[in-house]
Parts: C-alpha cells; structure tokens; sequence
C-alpha cells in the first residue's frame, strides 16, 4: 500500500438555508488501496451519504479535497459509477437498454457496435439476469432492478464503485443473496468499492475494512476497523469465527454503546 | 321433491327401455361438441364483456333519443324530432363528398377543410409547445420571465385572437390557423413543464454519472420522463382546437364544418344544423381517442388511456 488510490481529505460539508447553516460532515479523511471494499455505517442522518455524493461529484463538498488517483474529483463521471438505493433505473427503458445506455456512452468511441454489445450481454450474465434482458423495470422484482442496477455500474467499468445502501430496500432473502452475488463479483473483479449500510452483518461479511461514522450534525469518521478475514468467505461458516465474532460486536459496541443515535429510540 | 323424484323416475326407464340404440343416441349427442367453441366459456365472458362495455351507452342514447323524438314529435315544435332530422338530411348522409362548387360540399369535404386547419395549427403548437415548455421546466430564470406571460396570455379566449390576427394576417386561412395555433399551445406549454419539473432526481444523477450531453439528455431522459405529462398537454390541446375551429370557422367563412352551421343556420335548416353537431362530436371524440392511443405506443403504456 503505497500511494492511496482514492484519498478523501478533510472534507466538510455544510448545507445552509438563509442564515441557517446546518454542518453535516466535519473533517472527513479517508484513505482507500486500489482494490479494497470498504464499508462506510452509522446512524441514519449521520451523512454517510452526503459523503458518498461528494465521492461520486454529485455532491459538491464545502471544504476539502477528493483526489481520485491523485486526479482532483469534482464532478461527476462514470469513471466512479454509483448504485442508488432504489435502483434509479428508466422504466422507459428495457433492463438490457437501461445497461446499453451506460455502455453506448462510456464506450461509445472506444468498441465497436458488436462489442458494446457482448460487453452488455456479459454485465447481464454476470448478475445473472440475461434472461430477464428485454424485460422493463416495472415488471421485475426489487432485487433484479437492483441486479440491473449494479450491473449498469459495473458496465462502465469504473475505478470505484460507490453503493448507496443497496440492499437496503431489499426483503432479508433476497439481500442474502444479493450479498453473496457481490462477493462472487468482487472476487472475479477485484474493484475497489465504497458502499454505504446501516447492516452490521453486511459491513462485516463483505467489507476489508469498515469504516464507523459518529452521529450528526457535525459528523466525523470515529473508527476504522479492519475486518481481517480471509477470502472467499463463506456466511454459514463465519457465524462461529471468532474474527468475525469479534468484528460484529466491535462495530456494535461503537453504533450501541458509544454513538448512541437518542432520537432513534 | 316429489316432482323432480317423478320425473327422474320417468327418465331412467326411457333411457334403459332401448339399450341398443345407445349408439345412434351418442351420435346425436355429438352433435352440439362442434358448436362448443361458439359458446365456450372464454367466448361467453368475452361477449359478456362486450355487452357490459356497450350496452349502457346504447341504451342511454336510446333513451335520449326517445325523450328527443317525444318532445319534438308535435308539428308546431319549434326544433326537428330525430326522424325529422334523418329524413331531411338524407342527402347529406348518403353523398359525404358531394362537390356543386363554392362552398356547397358534402359534410365530408366540410369536415376535411376543418381538419386541415386544425392539423396544420395543432401541429405547430405542439412543436413550439413542447419546445417552450422545456425551456420553461429546465431553467428557472426562463420560468420566472415566461410563466407570468403564459399566465395571464392563457386566460384570453381564443376568439378574442381572431380580429388581431386578421388585422396580421389579412386573410381568413391563416388567421383560422393562429386561432387554433393560440388555443392548443398553452396546456402543451404548461403540462410540458410541470413534466419536465418533475423528472426525479434520481434520473438527474444517471444523467450526471453518465455525462450525458445537453442533447443526449434532452432525448434520453428528459422527453420520456416527461412524456405522460406533455401527452396529457396534447391531449387537452386536441379538445380545445376542435372547440376553437368550430367558433373562429363561423366568424372566417368559406368551407369548414363551423361555417357550414353557421350557414345552416341563416338558411333555417336546422336538421342540418343537427347533423354537423353529430359529426363534430364524434370527429372531436376520434381525435381525442388518436392522441390517446399514440400516448400510450409512445410512452408504453405509462400515460393512462
């Protein structure tokens, strides 16, 4: 680990309306290996996600820098694809049309018609939706949009992939399941990730380090720990590992004991 | 009880009297198995619903149809009953497109000339409609400029438009055109912005995240995200254009369905009168029914019929 790949440094953010000025991030770095998953909890309204927009150039940040290979980020490109929380897909749009459009725009010039097209067919199979490829949004179950949706990210093939709780409106099963496509992926890819969760088991099954938020306003990193399990894991036989043991309760100490989020209750 | 037990006992004696012409009477069962298609239950329901569909309205006119030949059957009623407005317009029913020159033409040539002038001033409010209703939805120092404009402009009947745009224009055609033009651009402009101000900013950020040029997102994400709004625009255009030809026709002259009543009129032929009622109704219900039905090929299916 020599040079970070992606750096976030001292990022504030503040949201103001007339005289009312509302921080929301306060001195946020971070520092991300090419090819590490990371995993970003804390409370709801603590700005996990304000952080990722800023990441993604969605978000313009009040103070700070992001330097995607030292290459300063702000705005946004596919270079950094995001999966939103409710999938975002044009239901005007078939699920191979909805992909298709990322690959005509990021490839465009690059491939040829033919091999936009296999490279569009091949995201599909690799979420295994392929057969559902004609298919709109509309008619397909909130985990297969959500399928769709990470594989139009990954369809533009970029250096981070930013998650945006995106299992979070997903029925348990299906998040299960969901979870373990994106390790199958992860392990075949190597991308480096940042996703955001407020699931304990999720941040520890998928992620190589995880990274605690204090609670809001005025939101700070109040932890990084590292999940020192190795790879490929398996959720059946993590349950009685005693790294695994010890990550979870870790993380839930810090969201239960320390940052305690009082209006929750 | 004991009816049904009487005749069930009269029944079986009949049926083991004559065993052995048990297959000549199979024969004779088989008959009716071919017809079961005509009358299979997936035809029933369908007919059923045809019925159900069509036979309220038929009914209603029926009825109205009976009050109207009731009120109007005395001879010195002062409109026709509808037997009388049949028998006087028969001409007119059985020869559409007659053409004795000058304005004297058949309904279908009138209505032809009516459609015209809608199409061609539809058509162009549609364009700049759309167009303008774009730029007001995405900036917003076009809206706060525009919208007070279109605001109070909408309010003017579209008569009103006439004398000015024959003192423009100096001629009926195209003023007739601009009338039409006036009437079917505002709920175009209006509905294309609320549409275009309502795109999620869910697809804002695909856009974003991919790039998408100022063009490529104008086409891939702005008009179909809008488009159920800007059909239901179109859709209130069509109506308004086809209340506004009739009146501005009347005022304009020459051939066209307006004029022709206005004409009917003058000359005391109230059952013709009638008859182009008829027709104006069910020609603006037509286009209502077409642009509706582009709406949903258009959209897929996400404008409601």
């Amino acid at each position: 680990m020599t040079k970070p790949f992606l750096k976030i440094e001292h990022v504030d953010k503040s949201f103001s309306r007339g005289a009312m000025t509302n921080e929301v991030l306060k001195d946020v770095s971070l520092d991300v290996a090419e090819g590490e998953f990371i995993s970003i909890i804390g409370h709801s309204g603590c700005g996990k996600s304000t952080l990722l927009n800023i990441v993604a150039g969605l978000t313009k940040a009040t103070k700070g820098v992001v330097f995607l290979q030292d290459k300063v980020v702000d705005e946004p490109g596919p270079d950094r694809a995001v999966v939103f929380q409710n999938h975002s897909l044009l239901p005007w749009l078939t699920c191979y049309e909805n992909v298709a459009l990322a690959v005509d725009k990021v490839f465009g010039r690059s491939k040829t018609k033919a091999e936009r097209h296999d490279w569009t067919m091949h995201k599909l199979k690799l979420v295994h939706m392929e057969h559902a490829k004609d298919r709109r949004p509309a008619e397909i179950s909130g985990g297969m949009k959500q399928r769709i949706g990470i594989a139009r990210a990954l369809a533009m093939q970029p250096k981070v992939l930013l998650l945006d709780e995106p299992f979070g409106a997903l029925d348990a099963l299906t998040r299960t399941h969901l979870q373990d496509q994106v390790m199958q992926i992860q392990a075949e890819l190597k991308n480096t990730v940042l996703m955001i969760t407020h699931d304990v088991d999720e941040a520890v099954l998928l992620s190589d380090r995880i990274v605690m938020m204090t609670n809001g306003p005025s939101a700070r990193i109040g932890e990084v720990l590292d999940v020192p399990l190795a790879r490929p894991r398996n959720r059946l036989e993590l349950v009685s590992d005693r790294a695994y043991i010890a990550a979870r309760a870790a993380v839930l100490k810090f969201l239960y004991e320390r940052h305690r989020f009082v209006e929750a209750a | 009880m004991t009816q049904t037990a009487a005749a069930a006992s009269n029944v079986t004696p009949l049926k083991s009297a004559q065993p052995a012409e048990a297959p000549a009477s199979a024969k004779v069962v088989a008959l009716p198995a071919p017809k079961k298609p005509f009358f299979g239950p997936r035809m029933k329901t369908r007919m059923m619903d045809a019925a159900a569909t069509f036979l309220p309205p038929l009914l209603t006119v029926g009825l109205l149809l009976l009050l109207w030949e009731l009120l109007c059957s005395s001879p010195t009623s002062s409109l026709p009953s509808p037997s009388r407005v049949i028998s006087d317009t028969w001409e007119l029913i059985a020869n559409p497109f007659y053409d004795n020159g000058g304005n004297d033409k058949g309904l279908g040539w009138q209505l032809y000339a009516s459609l015209k002038r809608v199409a061609l001033g539809y058509a162009l409010a549609a364009v700049a409609g759309i167009a303008l209703g774009a730029l007001v939805g995405a900036s917003t120092w076009a809206l706060r400029g525009l919208d007070p404009v279109f605001q109070v402009l909408r309010t003017i009947p579209p008569l009103a438009w006439l004398p000015l745009s024959l003192a423009a224009f100096r001629d009926g055609e195209p003023s007739a055109i601009f009338v039409i033009f006036i009437t079917a651009i505002w709920p175009v402009i209006i509905n294309t912005a609320v549409g275009i101000r309502n795109i999620p900013q869910d697809y804002k950020n695909v856009a974003q995240v991919l790039r998408l040029n100022p063009i490529e997102y104008f086409s891939k994400i702005m008009l179909p995200a809008a488009a159920p709004y800007i059909f239901t625009g179109l859709r209130i255009g069509i109506g308004l254009s086809w209340l506004a030809i009739v009146a501005a026709e009347m005022l304009i002259g020459g051939v066209g369905i307006g004029f022709f009543i206005w004409d009917a009129w003058n000359s005391s032929r109230i059952s013709d009168i009638i008859l182009a009622l008829v027709y104006v109704g069910a020609v603006g219900f037509v286009l209502d029914r077409i642009v509706a039905l582009i709406a949903v090929a258009v959209t897929r299916g996400t404008a409601n019929a």
